[in-house]
């Protein structure tokens, strides 16, 4: 039990990452952008991968009637975020503790990866709809009103995950290196409450 | 004037002659191997070797890639440049100011890129305009001049802008002696009373600015080339002289009677230390020195009111001359500093002389007379060795990084490889033809780059598909990797080069701007939001503080200008993104456009003369809806009351 412990403090420290590293990532290459625009998306705000890149993003999707990329002020998001994820490390880190000191039992691990599992699918849901509102939620007045073959407008939602062709823009979406530094510590505490349950198993045998 | 026809005579009859043969060996020498192979450049794919050519009498330098070819740009210099604004935009016209006012012109001749350790550094690259004496400094990170100098005592600014191995100094000489100081004299009277100055100018580490340390007052002669000695021999610079004769009239003959003129070697660190000792004489000047700022994205000129001379014969050591045979162009070190080429352009020889050789001459002090003053040193005492060509008009020399030199010969149309140290001979190819520079990329530095040769021709006759009497010039490109030289390319060139420098492509392309910072953008009238475009009247001026960015003008739409004001549009380009300049054109101004890239602010000068709506528009494809790109200005009678006033998509 005091190695799956161990490895219960450590799983929720690696989300810390996010707070340094990008969530997410868009990138958007073109023809006359051999060099691809990027956006990182960070739990606390978008950034260009390259200084202007927001800016040059926002001045090519005006042209389609796109909002502009939200500041870090313009979505409760990037203020709740942190603290959600602050909140689920301390806890983290509490309940491996305790459980190095046998007051808790390894299924207070797996509540914390379901728990962890749950906000994050939540995450994903809300992204995905900021992302279509995004695409799709274009200005009446836009330069450039295109339709599909079918006639319906058409709209500009980035893909969650993935590629996509997007008029001239290829548009791939990947998670980076912080959604990896969470996948695996989330990964890191469902494996310490495997290593809890075989332990007390094998004490139940034992005894 | 028989000597005078008889030369005329011969010249002709060998240049007919070389050219005969030529035609036979260009039929099956070039294409026949793997040239296309080495100069092809896939699409997508970049060059090795930026070249920087210069434009003779276009005032500019241009910038083309090896092996490929290729003209990337063309950077105004000392010339009016419309295709930028430059010389025509008011950040701009200070850049062509002189003591004769602005002169919208030069010709330029020769480029050199600065260097650290006697190494190519790429930090920037200067050229010297050669009528209207100016030293002008390019930036290297943005391809645009920052720096032009005036040089005040000098005419025919030709042995010049070749700097020194730590670039301490860019150095300019003149060939046109003229008397010092300017007065009303008979031309006649030109001996002892015309001087040739040698212009030592600093360049600052930090910046690169340029100021004259000192010009030092030699005797009348033409001093025609120049380069500084480097390694062992740094410390001294070299200049070929012709007209020794001190000719003033029908100088082709009365200039080419002396059998040997002179190479002078000029110890410049004693110069320097004699005038950092308090030495030399300050006499009254005039000349412009204009620096263009990159933040404010302009150019101020400053008139320069004096020059410190030194006359030579105050420091004693620090002048020599080396006899050298028929009139020597060009003047070249090697890259180990020992050797010091002069070339007799009226004889079929070159003359090498050895720098360790002459060091020991003059502290043996085997002195052969003196001229003016200035101790001349044995011919034979300083010689290394004579390359017995077998060609004719030797003009300039390159170095590879293998020992061996490259010299052209204009007469015969020719490039001769030979040894250093052997003089021997190893391989000759025509060139096409009457080639006058050549260029290896650091071939005039301690480490050249030995692949290719690029020779810089005056004549182009039937090279390329005819254009009427008036042509470009044509280069060719010569691999040199192998032991004899290959024929791999030939393409024309802008203007007239005359010397290029080359430099390995990894070394600038990493540095070269993409954009300028819109943040560091310090323009007096630039603005940095949409919100703070404005017009502001001051009696007849008015000022336009305007901004640009896919695909609009603000404010598009202005009210209240009257025939009669001068209108300043200032217009800043918003983008930062790389490649996405704006330009601007007003109808009926009597200016060119402007061209303005990301983060800039460039200002251009209407003086609407007419009553009417007048459109004005952005001179770049810039984006899908650069058309749309456009606005009006309202033109109202001089006496009128129409309100000022500016909008945008109202």
């Amino acid at each position: 039990m005091k190695k799956a412990s161990i490895i219960m403090i450590v799983g929720p420290l690696l989300l810390l990452g996010l707070y340094i590293f990008p969530l997410w990532n868009i990138m958007l290459g073109a023809p006359q952008y051999p060099d691809p625009l990027g956006m990182n998306i960070y739990i606390s705000g978008l950034k260009g991968v390259n200084e202007f890149d927001i800016q040059n993003i926002d001045g090519l999707n005006h042209y389609i009637g796109m909002q502009t990329l939200p500041k870090a002020n313009e979505m409760w998001e990037f203020g709740t975020f942190p603290i959600v994820i602050g909140i689920m490390v301390a806890l983290g880190v509490l309940i491996g503790i305790l459980g190095y000191l046998n007051k808790l039992s390894y299924k207070w691990f797996l509540g914390w990866f379901l728990t962890m599992s749950v906000l994050g699918v939540l995450g994903m849901y809300d992204f995905n709809e900021w992302l279509i509102d995004y695409g799709t939620n274009l200005d009446p007045n836009a330069i450039m009103k295109l339709t599909n073959t079918d006639g319906s407008p058409m709209t500009y939602k980035p893909p969650l995950l993935g590629h996509v062709k997007m008029l001239n823009f290829d548009v791939t979406s990947l998670p980076a290196s912080g959604a990896w530094l969470m996948f695996a510590g989330m990964m890191l505490t469902l494996l310490a409450a495997f290593l809890g349950w075989k332990n007390q198993k094998t004490v139940k045998s034992i005894s | 004037m028989k000597i005078y026809s008889y030369l005329t005579m011969t010249m002709g009859a060998a240049l007919m002659l070389v050219s005969c043969g030529q035609q036979n060996q260009s039929s099956n020498g070039a294409l026949s191997s793997s040239a296309a192979e080495k100069v092809y450049v896939a699409p997508g794919e970049q060059d090795e070797f930026y070249a920087f050519m210069s434009g003779g009498y276009s005032g500019n330098l241009t910038v083309y890639g090896l092996p490929s070819g290729r003209m990337f740009k063309e950077i105004p210099v000392f010339s009016q440049f419309p295709t930028s604004g430059y010389g025509y935009s008011e950040e701009t016209k200070p850049m062509l100011n002189t003591s004769h006012g602005f002169v919208p012109w030069d010709d330029a001749h020769h480029p050199d890129i600065s260097q650290t350790n006697g190494e190519l550094d790429g930090r920037w690259i200067f050229i010297n305009g050669n009528n209207t004496p100016r030293i002008a400094r390019i930036s290297l990170s943005t391809f645009e001049t920052e720096e032009i100098i005036e040089v005040p005592n000098s005419a025919g600014n030709h042995s010049s802008s070749f700097i020194t191995e730590n670039t301490e100094y860019v150095v300019a000489g003149t060939r046109f002696s003229v008397p010092i100081p300017q007065r009303d004299i008979p031309i006649n009277e030109y001996k002892s009373n015309f001087k040739g100055s040698l212009s030592f100018i600093s360049v600052d580490p930090e910046h690169g600015h340029m100021d004259i340390k000192f010009q030092l007052m030699m005797p009348g002669f033409n001093y025609d080339l120049s380069h500084p000695g480097r390694g062992k021999s740094h410390g001294w610079f070299f200049f070929t002289t012709y007209n020794t004769e001190e000719a003033h009239t029908l100088q082709e003959v009365n200039s080419s009677q002396n059998d040997k003129d002179f190479i002078a070697a000029v110890n410049w660190k004693k110069i320097e230390e004699y005038v950092n000792n308090g030495g030399g004489t300050k006499v009254p000047a005039e000349y412009a020195h204009n620096i263009y700022d990159e933040s404010t994205h302009t150019a101020t000129t400053t008139m320069k009111k004096e020059v410190l001379t030194v006359d030579p014969l105050k420091v004693p050591g620090a002048v020599y001359f080396l006899p050298t045979p028929k009139s020597p162009h060009g003047c070249d070190v090697d890259p180990s500093g020992q050797y010091i080429i002069g070339n007799g352009k009226l004889s079929a020889d070159l003359t090498v002389h050895s720098f360790d050789k002459m060091i020991a001459a003059i502290e043996g002090e085997k002195f052969d007379g003196e001229a003016y003053g200035i101790p001349i040193l044995k011919f034979e005492d300083v010689l290394a060795g004579q390359v017995k060509s077998g060609g004719l008009g030797p003009l300039h020399t390159e170095f590879d990084d293998e020992g061996n030199a490259y010299t052209t010969f204009f007469i015969s149309s020719e490039v001769v490889k030979w040894k250093l140290g052997t003089w021997e001979v190893i391989d000759r190819k025509p060139t096409y033809y009457s080639v006058g520079h050549l260029m290896i990329p650091g071939g005039n530095s301690r480490k050249p780059f030995g692949k290719y040769v690029v020779a810089l021709n005056k004549i182009t006759k039937d090279r390329y598909l005819p254009t009427g009497p008036e042509m470009e010039h044509s280069a060719q490109i010569y691999d040199i990797s192998g032991e004899k030289m290959e024929l791999i390319y030939d393409f024309p060139t802008h203007g007239e080069p005359h010397y290029a420098a080359g430099i390995p492509a990894e070394i600038l392309a990493p540095k070269s701007k993409k954009i300028y910072r819109l943040d560091e953008n310090k323009h007096p009238y630039a603005v940095l939001s949409p919100t703070e475009s404005k017009v502001v009247r001051d009696g007849n001026e008015v000022h336009v503080y305007m901004s640009t960015i896919r695909s609009h003008f603000t404010p598009d739409n202005i009210e209240g200008i009257k025939v009669g004001d001068k209108v300043y549009f200032h217009i800043t380009n918003h983008e930062q993104d790389f490649d996405v300049p704006h330009g601007f054109a007003m109808i009926g101004q009597n200016t060119s456009e402007l061209l303005v890239m990301p983060g800039q602010t460039k200002t251009s000068v209407w003086e609407p003369k007419k009553v009417g709506v007048w459109p004005f528009y952005c001179t770049d494809f810039c984006s899908a809806l650069h058309q749309e790109m456009q606005g009006y200005v309202r033109v109202s009678p001089a006496n009128s009351n129409v309100e000022l006033k500016w909008s945008l998509g109202e």
